[in-house]
């Protein structure tokens, strides 16, 4: 329990009655990059805003825990969470152009999780994100933060987004799907930024995604899921030099094509 | 200043259209006009609203004459002598000896100018004892044309107090309302029926009545806002209501939510911003409602009180045909409001089709 930063303990998630998550199991050591892989409507969007308490209307969460740096997140207030969200477990989206409000600047809105978790001023807040854009990668963070999100390209607004997801220096970054929407290149790109990001800023990274093959570059741990169910979880070498279920090897023909 | 297309922001690409739209932006003129000589009304106006001059009742428009004798002379206005008929209706006939002189920049009755700095000098006025009346005078002698200004800042600010106080609360009321949903939801819409239930001026009369009669005219017309706000904000609280049902959706406000933003924050940064093309116009439109509003309480001796002016309680001398008969003038302040409100209805149209793309290429196609 100890070298873990989140535990998923046996939890069910339904929609009116029906399991969308069942009884689920998935741990995340602290500085480790955990893979959530999946075919799409597998559940795995689903565990990953359940950690956040972020769950759609109509969705209930019907047994089960979830420990994050040893706090229960199913039994804190709404107020709690709150402090959670963004200050200690950032979330990265699939496609960043819906993400952002389109009518607030990027600098506008990272400057706006400054205001809610952090104590920074006005000056301290412009300084702390261009530092943050030229973290992520951006060629000209000035000129980024002034940007709208529409101005920006595909990639720049990934960026842009992680750059907004780690402002408030959270512990844990819950990535959906970060780049499905991006070219082959790009997605090498902001693999290696997620794992400069983890060596440089002492992130545990839960990357929920259908791609195997970034799995295999990509994570330390990985968890395969399956019409709601963890059907096998364990370091991602073990997994894919000896894969045991069988959806884990249709999912391992996919990628050696 | 060329710029490029690319970055012209969506409001740049609204009022671009709008500024297309001639008769739109002709009524903003009409409309800057008019709210500057409410915003001026002590500099523009001869008189103040309460100066009166029995001698003058219902005196009709002074003519300003420009030619003495076939000469051309600085401005002045003819004095004018008081008779009767065989009927006793009054009439006033040019008195050629007297002549007053027009003055410009001359030193008055002192006002505050802004409502803030005291001021005596206005744009014009006649020698003494001459009294000029642009526009007529009224039963007790006092000069339409002032009055008509300082009526202006009455008539012309509600409209824009109310519209603002009403917004605050619909906006407020119906993004809370759309973006918890539920029991909350329920509860504030059906709160919006029973106000939207009572129709608009009865409703107007029974809160009017609420208020005590001892009232200042200061606070009659606080009052006054606050009562026609209280009527205006269920229908906006309601359309609102049902865009946010439809914004809180979106994958931003989620992210928002990611972020640990607090829920006010989000309805009011993330949510109430994309019901922003919408509100713009539904003010414009909404504005002539207060105003009418107004107009209708002080015109049934129930908004502002003589001697203070509003274009409402000025129209209450004119509910007599005869009255309208013999001195038509009195009618100045309908026009007002008539062109007012016109205004305001052309601009939020105009700004309706540039605001909604998609209305507009429906409109265009057809």
């Amino acid at each position: 329990m100890s070298s873990n930063l989140l535990v998923v303990e046996d939890l069910t998630v339904t929609v009116a009655q029906k399991e969308i998550v069942s009884a689920a199991n998935l741990e995340i050591p602290f500085l480790s990059v955990t893979a959530l892989v999946g075919g799409s409507g597998s559940g795995k969007t689903t565990m990953g805003l359940a950690v956040l308490k972020l769950l759609p209307l109509g969705f209930n969460v019907r047994q089960g825990r979830i420990w994050f740096d040893g706090r229960e997140v199913l039994d804190l207030s709404e107020d709690r969470m709150r402090l959670l969200r963004g200050k200690e477990i950032g979330m990265v989206f699939q496609e960043p152009l819906y993400a952002f409000n389109p009518v607030f600047s990027i600098g506008d809105q990272i400057a706006e999780v400054l205001r809610a978790h952090t104590p920074l001023n006005l000056r301290q807040r412009r300084a702390r994100i261009l530092e943050l854009l030229n973290l992520v990668g951006l060629p000209n963070p000035q000129r980024a933060a002034g940007n709208y999100p529409h101005q920006l390209s595909g990639g720049m607004r990934q960026r842009a987004m992680i750059a907004q997801a780690i402002a408030a220096g959270p512990k844990l970054l819950i990535a959906d799907e970060p780049t499905s929407n991006l070219d082959v290149t790009l997605q090498a790109k902001i693999m290696e930024l997620f794992r400069k990001l983890k060596d440089e800023l002492k992130l545990s990274i839960l990357l929920i995604t259908h791609d195997l093959g970034m799995v295999a570059h990509m994570a330390d741990r990985v968890a395969v899921m399956t019409g709601g169910k963890i059907v096998e979880q364990g370091m991602t070498k073990d997994v894919l030099k000896d894969p045991r279920h069988p959806y884990t090897r249709t999912l391992m023909e996919t990628i050696e094509v | 200043m060329t710029k490029n297309a690319e970055h012209l922001s969506e409001f740049q690409i609204a009022l671009r259209g709008f500024t297309q739209n001639r008769l739109a932006v002709s009524c903003a003129y009409v409309l800057l006009v008019l709210y500057a000589g409410a915003l001026l009304a002590g500099f523009f106006a001869p008189y103040s609203f309460q100066d009166e001059d029995r001698n003058y009742s219902y005196a009709p428009p002074t003519q300003v004459k420009i030619f003495d004798n076939g000469r051309f002379v600085a401005p002045y206005v003819p004095g004018m002598k008081l008779t009767f008929d065989e009927y006793n209706a009054r009439i006033y006939v040019i008195d050629p000896v007297q002549k007053y002189s027009i003055r410009f920049f001359v030193p008055g009755d002192t006002y505050r100018l802004f409502g803030v700095f005291p001021c005596r000098h206005h744009l014009f006025s006649v020698d003494s004892p001459g009294r000029i009346y642009l526009l007529g005078a009224d039963a007790r002698g006092r000069d339409v044309f002032s009055r008509l200004l300082y009526g202006a800042q009455v008539s012309l600010s509600i409209g824009l107090i109310g519209v603002f106080i009403s917004f605050a609360i619909g906006l407020l009321v119906g993004g809370i309302s759309g973006y918890y949903g539920g029991r909350l939801d329920n509860f504030l819409m059906r709160l919006c029926e029973m106000v939207m239930m009572v129709p608009g001026f009865y409703l107007l009369l029974a809160l009017r009545a609420a208020v005590p009669d001892n009232f200042n005219s200061l606070q009659v017309y606080f009052a006054i806002i606050i009562i026609l706000s209280f009527i205006g904000w269920a229908g906006l609280a309601r359309i609102i209501r049902g865009m946010c049902l439809s914004l809180r959706e979106r994958e931003y406000v989620l992210a928002a939510k990611g972020l640990g933003l607090s829920d006010i924050k989000i309805i009011v940064r993330h949510i109430l911003p994309h019901t922003l093309s919408y509100s713009i116009f539904a003010v414009m439109l909404s504005i002539p409602g207060y105003i009418l509003g107004e107009s209708g309480l002080s015109l049934i001796g129930l908004g502002i009180q003589d001697p203070y002016a509003s274009w409402g309680n000025m129209l209450s001398d004119a509910m007599s045909i005869v009255r309208i008969k013999f001195a038509p003038w009195i009618l100045w302040p309908a026009f007002c409001i008539f062109l007012t409100v016109a205004c305001f209805n052309v601009i939020g149209d105009a700004l309706r089709d540039c605001l909604d793309p998609m209305l507009k290429s429906e409109g265009e196609n057809t």
